[in-house]
């Protein structure tokens, strides 16, 4: 596979031909902000949070192939506060109640929130009225935690390669749905992978929850993308 | 002319609450009421949500004694998990999480006797209140006041180690607990560096006792006679009639020590305790329904279970105990000041269950979980610090709260509370035209005794603010004070 050589932030980087800039930037150590993104996944390009600057335009960096002698901007001021506002804006959008969340600590709109320090949002709350359906069987689906990511949606299948996740509605309105009847097959495994994939609360699976300590969850320790980072 | 006094915030105390004395046309007291003005809304937040997490939500309605929710919650939602009503648990769940509950103790109690309570002990009812407060404390008794910090520490410490974080944690989950002890965290407890120790912190607990009962062989005239009333007495006993502030069955005796709810299962509460409610205070007020709402209020916390329970199982607080016992020749205690004393006793017993707990294996066990049959309601109940704490759970089929019933041990003691407030009242302003500070504040010193959280008491978030005023025979206001 041929070499690419691309430069980030003034450092001189190599990728391979077909990666994107995300994925050339995590092999190299260098942490771009995701949310959306997920390894394994084909990217989508939902949240922005990967946004950096190609040639001084906002693209997203988990959509747009490295090229050779791409110049990209990524950890600048700018970009670090137009992202810190995306992430604001998703938690002012929904209903996000980290206190008594189960997800806390090993979620991702929460740990980009630390990451980018944010204290008080500078946009004012929706508070929208959503409900929580715990009608499904393995699961329970959160509307007041999806960040409409669409990763279930993507990346949850039935093992004849079935889509469980669908988006339903649109606009505010929309919300993530599953299929009843794949959705009461999924194995325990695949319910919690589930879980673990919603980057947020809003796929719970049913009857566990804060099994694991404080102290012991992924961003316990250190923020995200410090496993990243070099 | 008749007068109103209201004496708003009552301070010293968790959470917002007010005090109105009503004065007739000679200066008596007619009426006398603690109100407690805070709105309530957690047994409304937790319906729709996931049974598992209750014990997580709940515990937000306190920062002072979340831990005691936080087990009540559990302890409900193991029995909905069919992990049994209380004795089910693995060794390590159960003892994880009374390690827990104890830390909470020992870091209550000693918050309430040193930072609360003790101004007034220390610099007198009708001390200057410019010193009477916990930096009076800190300035004049440098020593009691680090040690108060220190013992504080070392029980949240405790409630770190075990439920991940010292306001708020995680550890107790249905049917048991997210985690053991390591044999580190074990040892940070019992060999730590001087003071900071588990023998450091008995013989610290030991001194306050010591203290308590110094400063009572002093003023034994003011501590046996105010705010002395009859009343009930309700709490949590072991089954063999041990003190247990994690488990037990339900035991209530009069004031003169006959037992009138004999041991009964709490899964069966609502057929022995009911709520009325009043319409000037958001509040409740619990009774034994064997008795009616009349005569069936009771009290509850330190002098409650003192009074309920046959003897403490660890050696330390038995001798004291046997003492306190022996003072009102083995009838119950009905003395409002002595509250501080059974608390100080408890606290005693708390520091040893926790030297205990950390010597035993099971504490490192790897069993944390027990599940079985799931059931659709469940009732915990725990002793807080402040006193007996219920919680009462019910689901639907798609594992959702549906109904959630708290009485918290400030409802509890919502009577007596009452009570005393009239008792002090009565001898304090009966006569006197002229309202002083120190008059105030001993109406306060009675509420402070039951060491209330009024923010618990209404399930509030918010903060707690005093005020006096004084209102004419047509309920004009002629004069405010505030604090």
């Amino acid at each position: 596979m041929s070499k690419i050589t691309f430069e980030i932030d003034g450092k001189e980087i190599t990728g391979k031909a077909g990666q994107t800039i995300v994925e050339a930037a995590r092999e190299n150590g260098i942490y771009i902000p995701v949310l959306c993104w997920y390894e394994g996944l084909k990217p989508a390009g939902i949240c922005r949070i990967c946004t950096v600057k190609v040639g001084g335009r906002n693209m997203a960096a988990c959509t747009t192939p490295i090229s050779e002698g791409m110049i990209v901007e990524n950890a600048i001021p700018e970009l670090e506060d137009m992202r810190k506002a995306l992430v604001e804006m998703l938690f002012v959008e929904g209903n996000h109640m980290c206190p008594t969340c189960e997800k806390s600590g090993n979620c991702e709109l929460q740990a980009l929130g630390y990451r980018f320090g944010l204290l008080a949002p500078r946009f004012p709350y929706l508070f929208p009225k959503r409900a929580m359906d715990a009608t499904y069987t393995k699961i329970m689906i959160d509307t007041n935690r999806c960040v409409q990511c669409r990763r279930c949606v993507r990346g949850i299948t039935a093992k004849d390669g079935r889509h469980i996740f669908a988006m339903q509605d649109r606009t505010g309105h929309s919300t993530i749905v599953a299929d009843r009847e794949l959705e009461a097959k999924m194995s325990d495994d695949l319910a919690k992978k589930a879980m673990e994939q919603c980057p947020v609360g809003a796929i719970i699976k049913k009857e566990i929850g804060f099994a694991v300590p404080i102290g012991k969850r992924k961003y316990d320790k250190a923020p995200i993308g410090s496993e990243i980072q070099k | 002319m008749a007068r109103k006094i209201t004496i708003e915030p009552v301070t010293r105390v968790e959470g917002h609450g007010k005090v109105t004395i009503q004065l007739d046309d000679s200066n008596n007291v007619a009426q006398s009421r603690l109100h407690i003005v805070e709105f309530r809304g957690f047994e409304r937040f937790v319906q729709g949500r996931p049974y598992w997490e209750a014990p997580v939500l709940v515990q937000r309605l306190c920062g002072i004694c979340p831990v005691s929710h936080h087990l009540a919650a559990a302890k409900a939602v193991d029995v909905i998990v069919g992990a049994g009503t209380g004795d089910g648990l693995t060794p390590t769940g159960e003892k994880m999480r009374r390690l827990m509950h104890y830390g909470q103790f020992f870091q209550s109690h000693t918050l309430h006797f040193f930072h609360l309570a003790s101004p007034d002990l220390l610099f007198g009812i009708d001390g200057d209140p410019a010193i009477r407060n916990v930096i009076g404390v800190a300035l004049e008794h440098k020593d009691l006041a680090v040690q108060a910090v220190l013992m504080r520490k070392f029980g949240q410490e405790i409630i770190r180690a075990t439920a991940g974080k010292k306001i708020h944690g995680t550890g107790a989950i249905p049917g048991g607990i997210n985690k053991s002890l390591s044999n580190e965290e074990r040892d940070e407890f019992l060999k730590g560096a001087d003071p900071l120790n588990v023998d450091k912190m008995i013989a610290w607990a030991q001194a306050a006792v010591d203290l308590f009962k110094d400063y009572h062989s002093k003023h034994a005239d003011m501590l046996d006679n105010f705010a002395v009333f009859p009343s009930n007495h309700l709490s949590l006993v072991r089954k063999d009639g041990a003190l247990d502030l994690y488990h037990g069955v339900l035991r209530a005796v009069d004031s003169e020590g006959k037992k009138i709810l004999n041991d009964v299962d709490y899964q069966d509460y609502v057929n022995y305790i009911g709520e009325e409610v009043k319409n000037w205070s958001y509040m409740k007020f619990p009774y034994l329904k064997s008795i009616g709402k009349k005569d069936g209020w009771y009290t509850v916390g330190p002098l409650a279970r003192l009074n309920t329970c046959d003897f403490i199982p660890t050696p330390l607080a038995q001798k004291e105990f046997e003492a306190y016992k022996a003072y009102t020749k083995g009838k119950p205690n009905n003395m409002s000041m002595h509250m501080h004393w059974a608390r100080l006793i408890e606290n005693l017993h708390a520091i040893e269950m926790i030297k205990e707990l950390l010597n035993d294996k099971d504490i490192q066990g790897k069993n944390l979980v027990t599940k079985g049959k799931k059931q659709h309601e469940g009732v915990g109940l725990i002793e807080a610090p402040r006193g007996t704490l219920f919680h009462h759970y019910r689901i639907n089929d798609q594992d959702q709260i549906v109904m959630a019933n708290l009485i918290v041990s400030t409802t509890n003691n919502n009577e007596p509370m009452n009570r005393a407030v009239t008792h002090v009242a009565k001898s304090v302003f009966s006569g006197k035209s002229e309202i002083t500070e120190g008059m105030m504040n001993s109406v306060e010193v009675a509420i402070r005794a039951y060491d209330p959280c009024l923010s618990c008491a209404t399930h509030a978030l918010g903060r707690m603010p005093l005020e006096v005023a004084m209102y004419d025979s047509k309920g004009d206001i002629i004069d405010v004070k505030r604090k």
